[in-house]
């Protein structure tokens, strides 16, 4: 690729392997399918074989909006007396960085020859993304969705609707990601000869790690030359939410090169960092900080498992944060000690949510709040420079904030009562 | 891969001999069951009805909580069990107690067993500390051999209880080579499945590393039972028609006729599990007594091996 800082020579190897994590769990039925999908990656994104590059990224231009801002804020910047830069992928076309991937895939498919997609969805942000890419190329979608994500991000379930999608519901377990993912791939083992799994995060077997975070990164190469443009220099630090890790991977590609720019990864710390084995519940989703190593959907890395192997149920107020897995290069970068991993818990990101909203006019997903909680938590320790990204705008999370913020006493919230009865 | 070659019956290739021997005569009835569902009890007396029925081998289900190649049925199996309180270590004392004469093998997903003696580190490493906050008395035994994953310690385990192989249906034959280690250092055998999606390399990778018999998954999609026969049968058994293991059809068959066609079709056994976690649910649903599942277990047992039966003749 152009940006020579960090290449798969160096930190993926071609196996798909990140140090100990990485690898390819899957049924058997799929393994022919990963292989052919190894291919098409290597040819048309790697190689841009007949002109995949061109035409994905006109397409990101044109369709998605690209590049996005980068925007120094300047109201966080004089509270935290440090230069706040905001790169803007809440501007991305459906409100998130999801489009990235979901266009990327959904346009390989296409060249892939394939008539169908199908995706999971936490949050509801990437199914809305595949749903928009699918319907933008013309491609039949399915999306799968836990019952509890869609009672909590109903306004992304219309919009994959509206744009043609089907919506799957999935009700085993507690009906959030995790159940959503493995539900995805049941689909996936009965049509695998003629459907593309557009899987949304960097997670799941080799090759989704590395070519999820290969059509990530424009956001690290955009806000590298960026930043460079507008401060002449490079930032101190770039902090990224963190759940499977498609968006934190995207943030941090470009500067892992970059020695002196730090890296954190920043979690769910949802309501605790202490886990409930007996209810088989970790009452957070961080994964980096708390995990440890195993097997889950397709790939070994960072897991919240009870001492027996089994997967433990997740939580976070964000939905897309609602995890208990994360991706194996995060995993591997997190080990080496390239990234830190850090977390935040719901009160402190609902915080975060409010103060972004008032301070700068951007109402952020409650996944991107998540950054901003651990950016006033170590104001002083990050630097003269930092970079955060906004993962994506909060509409979505409209109906959770305001339920969630009236549970709390959150002294830079406005008056929820305002909206008791919920939005309708 | 150096395994002995065939141990007993002609034209098998096992570590256990006792899973050779049973595909050497009549086609062989390989039935599954999730061990704990819906209780511990009444699980061992429908692992014993199977047996009576006719089963010549029993694929026991270690219950995981991601389980990504099952489809409803097995998978209402697992959430029992789990609820009913299946651990691993009750799993192996499960085998240990089961009264059955014949080989067993065990079912799970590749986490478990990598997992297998490594939990609750002393020392906190790997980010395990939340583990000794939470450690219980199950734990101490755990103790002693925690350290690294890997399958070792789970196959030792398996060995010590008796059990004759494992089936791992997310461990495909790139990841598998810790696994089919440890298997022939303890004797033990690992099954393959070939899908019908498998072909070219794949087959030959598999072929290599495959023991005691080669699981062939009659259609795509999960596990479940079907009305039908899969036309993609024939067409997958001839993929593997050469291969030294005993060749074990599977998905979707749910009655006699269907087990007929499948031996007809060649097969040297049929591995049936959805339509009898069937009878488990439906006699949960209906609060039935356990006693009275168990009869419809091996009353399904029998017609399914003597449909098999008929297939050959």
């Amino acid at each position: 690729m152009t940006d020579a800082t960090h290449t798969d020579d160096e930190n993926a190897e071609s196996d798909g392997r990140f140090g100990r994590y990485g690898g390819q769990y899957v049924p058997e039925a799929l393994m022919p399918a990963l292989e052919e999908l190894e291919d098409a990656y290597g040819r048309y994104v790697l190689e841009n074989e007949d002109g995949f590059l061109e035409e994905f990224h006109r397409r990101l231009d044109d369709f998605g909006g690209r590049p996005t801002p980068l925007q120094r804020a300047d109201r966080l910047s004089e509270r935290y007396d440090t230069e706040v830069y905001l790169k803007r992928e809440d501007l991305l076309h459906g409100g998130a960085h999801k489009l990235n991937n979901a266009l990327g895939q959904v346009l390989l498919a296409k060249y892939m020859g394939k008539d169908r997609i199908i995706a999971e969805t936490g949050a509801g942000q990437h199914g809305t993304a595949t749903a928009m890419a699918a319907a933008h190329l013309g491609m039949p979608c399915t999306i799968y969705m836990g019952e509890r994500d869609i009672n909590r991000q109903r306004p992304n379930v219309f919009r994959m609707k509206i744009n043609g999608a089907e919506v799957q519901p999935v009700t085993t377990g507690r009906g959030t990601l995790k159940e959503a993912i493995s539900e995805t791939m049941r689909d996936w083992a009965a049509t695998v000869e003629d459907t593309h799994y557009v899987i949304g995060s960097v997670v799941g077997p080799h090759p989704f790690p590395s070519m999820v975070r290969e059509f990530q990164a424009v956001i690290s190469r955009e806000a590298r030359a960026q930043v460079q443009e507008k401060t002449g220099r490079l930032p101190d630090a770039v902090l990224a939410c963190a759940g499977g890790g498609s968006n934190t991977m995207g943030s941090f590609e470009a500067f892992i090169g970059d020695d002196d720019v730090d890296l954190y990864a920043v979690e769910a710390g949802g309501s605790s960092l202490s886990v409930d084995e007996e209810a088989g519940v970790a009452p957070n989703s961080a994964t980096l900080s708390t995990g440890g190593e195993g097997v889950l959907h397709g790939a070994r890395t960072k897991l919240l498992q009870d001492h027996h192997g089994q997967i433990m149920e997740s939580h976070s107020v964000s939905a897309g944060l609602d995890y208990a897995g994360v991706g194996p290069e995060l995993a591997a970068l997190a080990d080496e000690g390239r990234v830190t991993a850090a977390n935040v818990d719901d009160d402190a990101a609902l915080e975060a949510f409010h103060r972004l909203s008032t301070d700068e006019g951007i109402i952020p997903a409650l996944e991107t709040a998540h950054a901003f909680g651990y950016l006033k938590q170590r104001q002083d320790e990050l630097g003269d420079l930092v970079v955060v990204t906004v993962s994506g705008r909060g509409d979505k999370d409209l109906e959770t904030v305001i339920e969630e913020t009236e549970k709390r006493e959150i002294g830079n919230a406005p008056d929820m009562s305002l909206f008791s009865g919920g939005l309708r | 891969m150096s395994r002995p070659d065939a141990t007993g019956a002609v034209g098998t290739v096992a570590n256990d001999e006792a899973l050779a021997a049973a595909f050497a005569g009549e086609p062989a009835f390989v039935p599954y069951l999730a061990v704990g569902d819906p209780d511990y009890e009444s699980s061992l007396a429908y692992v014993e009805a199977l047996a009576r029925g006719g089963a010549d081998v029993i694929e026991l289900g270690l219950p995981f909580s991601e389980p990504i190649a099952e489809g409803p049925t097995i998978q209402g199996a697992i959430v029992r069990a789990l609820e009913a309180g299946m651990t691993p270590e009750r799993f192996f004392a499960f085998v240990e107690d089961l009264d059955v004469d014949v080989p067993l093998v065990c079912m799970t997903y590749y986490n478990l067993i990598y997992q297998y003696g490594r939990h609750s580190a002393p020392d906190g490493e790997d980010g395990d500390t939340e583990y000794e906050a939470a450690a219980g008395d199950e734990d101490a035994e755990y103790e002693a051999a925690a350290g690294e994953g890997g399958p070792r310690a789970f196959v030792e385990r398996a060995a010590e209880a008796g059990l004759s192989g494992f089936v791992v249906p997310d461990l495909p034959a790139e990841e598998a080579g810790p696994l089919r280690e440890a298997c022939d250092e303890f004797g033990l055998d690992l099954i393959f499945i070939v899908a019908p999606t498998t072909r070219g390399e794949r087959l030959d990778r598999m072929r290599e590393l495959v023991s005691g018999y080669v699981y062939v998954q009659a259609r795509l999609g999960t596990t479940g039972a079907r009305t039908d026969v899969s036309d993609r049968t024939e067409e997958s058994l001839a993929r593997v028609a050469d291969w030294e293991v005993p060749k074990a059809v599977g998905f979707g068959i749910a009655d006699g006729e269907q087990a007929e066609r499948i031996v007809a079709a060649g097969a040297d056994g049929i591995i049936v599990g959805s339509a009898l976690v069937d009878i488990v649910a439906e006699g949960v649903e209906n609060g039935d007594d356990a006693d009275v599942v168990a009869d419809r277990i091996e009353a399904k047992a029998r017609e399914l091996k003597a449909g098999a039966r008929r297939g050959r003749e």
